[in-house]
């Protein structure tokens, strides 16, 4: 496929008087990492909410794989190929890691509304779940309630799930918030073992891991695009550091 | 991958597919008591007809998370579809039966989409505004449901063999044993496969089925008809077993019953439905023949009870007190 992998085009959102997004057209080239950064109350999570379907925008569109989505609901999109993790923990508290993933699964294969078959009679399924368990980390809580496991496997468990459907656009929402410190490693290295066909945009506040992570990185400010490029030139933008990074920023 | 984790998802994932023993003990108790007590069939009847009723308001409430104070008015519809072709001489129970569900599935089907925006207050409001308003369509057809005088009708034998109502009281209450069991199984299939886990993940985090890419409201619309058939049938059941429909099966009395029901047996495991029913009115009737007035008091105080103190808190209280008894049993014994 050529051409962007995800492509917005002149999005603005209005909330009353409030313009929460500014006429932002980006695009996301398959296989990309890019980071999305700006101030708190940038837009950040407005523009996420329009690219992912919550939202619908004032003007604009929104392009996958070529096709436009802009009329299409969430879960549409999802099964198209744009899955997202959420900043603060969006599971199932009462299902175990196996079930969560397991109904991912069927769900991209669209056997998830087969209402006679018992779930984990097919062999195809079930490997699936143990290698995204396996690669995640998860065999030793797989079958525990997930509330009851550690904060950092369960940002783990977000990343495993938006996986489990097979995106070709994943939108990472701060994947490693709240995250202790000697858990952190995990989520870096979950977040470099993804694989490297899937276009990712990270939404980070972590300078750390966003110049870690990212080839190109946008900054949006005041639900508009101040700036995007390379890590080593948007540390060098002055606007950026006078806007974002602030005095101690990178640099 | 090893063989060992991958046995351990498959019996993980399909860990309440098989029937337990207790599960059987308690079939066969309950098809014991029907002949045990053939004095009793006619309240027999009434509680497997019950936990029917409490069991299809388990499919939405205790699966997929969706309240309703409404489900009465699928009772009515599936109670008045059997009656009503009853009374045009078609009177075959097991038509009846599939005619009472199909219409009440229709009425689900369509009224499922006032379900899908709002809290539970708004769900609340609205399943008991379409109770209120099918109530009243069937006061206002007297033509078709007999208005305010109800309908009276003579049913067929059960597969052409066997009568029920007022001459067969225990033919009843096997036959609503045998549609009770049938459905239950049918919705114990349902509870343990994709669609099943599906709904669970709809109750727990609906933002997030939806970005699993669940189509989650087709699923709740999906889930609401089969509740709505569950109940239709057991309206049918209903109508069947004692010959006699009226508007007050559509009384919000009914639907309100229906969830002390549930809530007493608990939500989610599918026999709640059934151990509630039949606690319910085993209460009803032997506190109703002590003290004719009262009865509403000791299930509301058991209501109240059960809610504060929460069920798993009771449930350890007794297993302790049961423990503790068979101890000094065990002592005095020795």
């Amino acid at each position: 496929m050529s051409g962007p992998a995800l492509e917005a085009r002149g999005l603005v959102r209005q909330f009353g008087a409030l313009l929460a997004t500014g006429n932002v057209s980006f695009a996301l080239e398959p296989g990309a990492r890019q980071a999305l950064i700006g101030p708190n109350g940038a837009g950040k999570t407005t523009l996420i909410n329009l690219l992912t379907g919550v939202i619908r925008p004032t003007e604009g569109r929104v392009f996958l794989q070529g096709r436009d989505v802009t009329a299409f609901s969430a879960s549409e999109r999802v099964r198209l190929g744009l899955s997202r993790t959420f900043q603060i923990n969006q599971l199932f508290p009462h299902l175990t890691p196996i079930e969560s993933l397991g109904l991912a699964i069927s769900e991209r294969n669209r056997s998830g509304a087969d209402f006679w078959r018992v779930a984990g009679t097919r062999p195809a399924i079930v490997a699936e779940i143990e290698d995204l368990l396996t690669r995640f980390g998860l065999e030793a809580e797989m079958d525990q309630p997930t509330h009851t496991l550690p904060y950092g496997k369960q940002r783990l468990l977000e990343i495993a799930l938006a996986l489990a459907t097979r995106p070709r656009v994943l939108l990472l929402d701060e994947p490693a918030a709240g995250v202790p410190e000697e858990e952190r490693q995990d989520i870096l290295a979950a977040l470099a073992a993804l694989p490297s066909d899937v276009a990712i945009l990270l939404i980070e506040h972590d300078m750390d891991l966003v110049f870690t992570f990212a080839t190109r990185i946008s900054v949006l400010v005041a639900g508009r695009l101040l700036t995007e490029g390379k890590p080593e030139d948007i540390a060098k933008d002055e606007r950026v550091r006078a806007v974002y990074l602030g005095e101690d920023g990178h640099g | 991958m090893s063989a060992e984790t991958t046995r351990r998802i498959e019996a993980h994932l399909g860990r309440r597919a098989r029937w337990r023993i207790s599960e059987i003990v308690f079939w066969l108790a309950l098809l014991a008591v029907i002949f045990a007590f053939p004095s009793r069939a006619a309240l027999i009847n009434e509680i497997l007809v019950a936990g029917l009723f409490a069991l299809s308001l388990d499919l939405i409430l205790g699966l997929a998370g969706i309240v309703s104070l409404g489900q009465a008015a699928f009772l009515g519809v599936g109670a008045y579809a059997a009656a009503i072709l009853a009374s045009w001489d078609q009177a075959d129970p097991t038509l009846g039966l599939a005619a009472g569900a199909l219409a009440a599935a229709v009425v689900g089907f369509a009224t499922a989409p006032l379900l899908l925006r709002g809290a539970d207050l708004t769900r609340l409001m609205v399943t008991l505004g379409v109770s209120l308003l099918l109530g009243e369509l069937a006061n206002r057809n007297g033509w078709l449901t007999g208005g305010a005088d109800g309908l009276e009708f003579s049913m067929g034998k059960v597969l052409g063999r066997f009568p029920i109502g007022f001459t067969g009281q225990r033919n009843a209450a096997l036959y609503s044993f045998a549609v009770l069991f049938v459905l239950f199984a049918l919705a114990r299939r349902l509870r343990q496969s994709p669609f099943g886990l599906a709904l669970a993940a709809i109750r727990e985090n609906r933002l997030r089925a939806g970005a699993l890419g669940i189509a989650t409201s087709w699923r709740i619309v999906a889930i609401y008809a089969v509740s709505a058939a569950y109940a239709g049938a057991a309206g049918a059941l209903l109508a069947q077993t004692t010959q006699i429909v009226s508007l007050d099966l559509f009384d919000f009395h009914r639907s309100a019953d229906v969830m002390l029901m549930l809530i007493i047996g608990g939500a989610g495991w599918l026999y709640g439905g059934i151990i509630g029913a039949g606690v319910f009115i085993v209460l009803r009737d032997v506190i109703s023949a002590a003290t004719p007035e009262y009865w509403e008091f000791w299930i509301g105080l058991l209501l109240v009870v059960l809610v504060m103190v929460g069920r798993d808190r009771l449930q350890e209280y007794v297993r302790r007190a049961a423990s503790r008894v068979a101890l000094r049993l065990a002592r005095d014994a020795a």
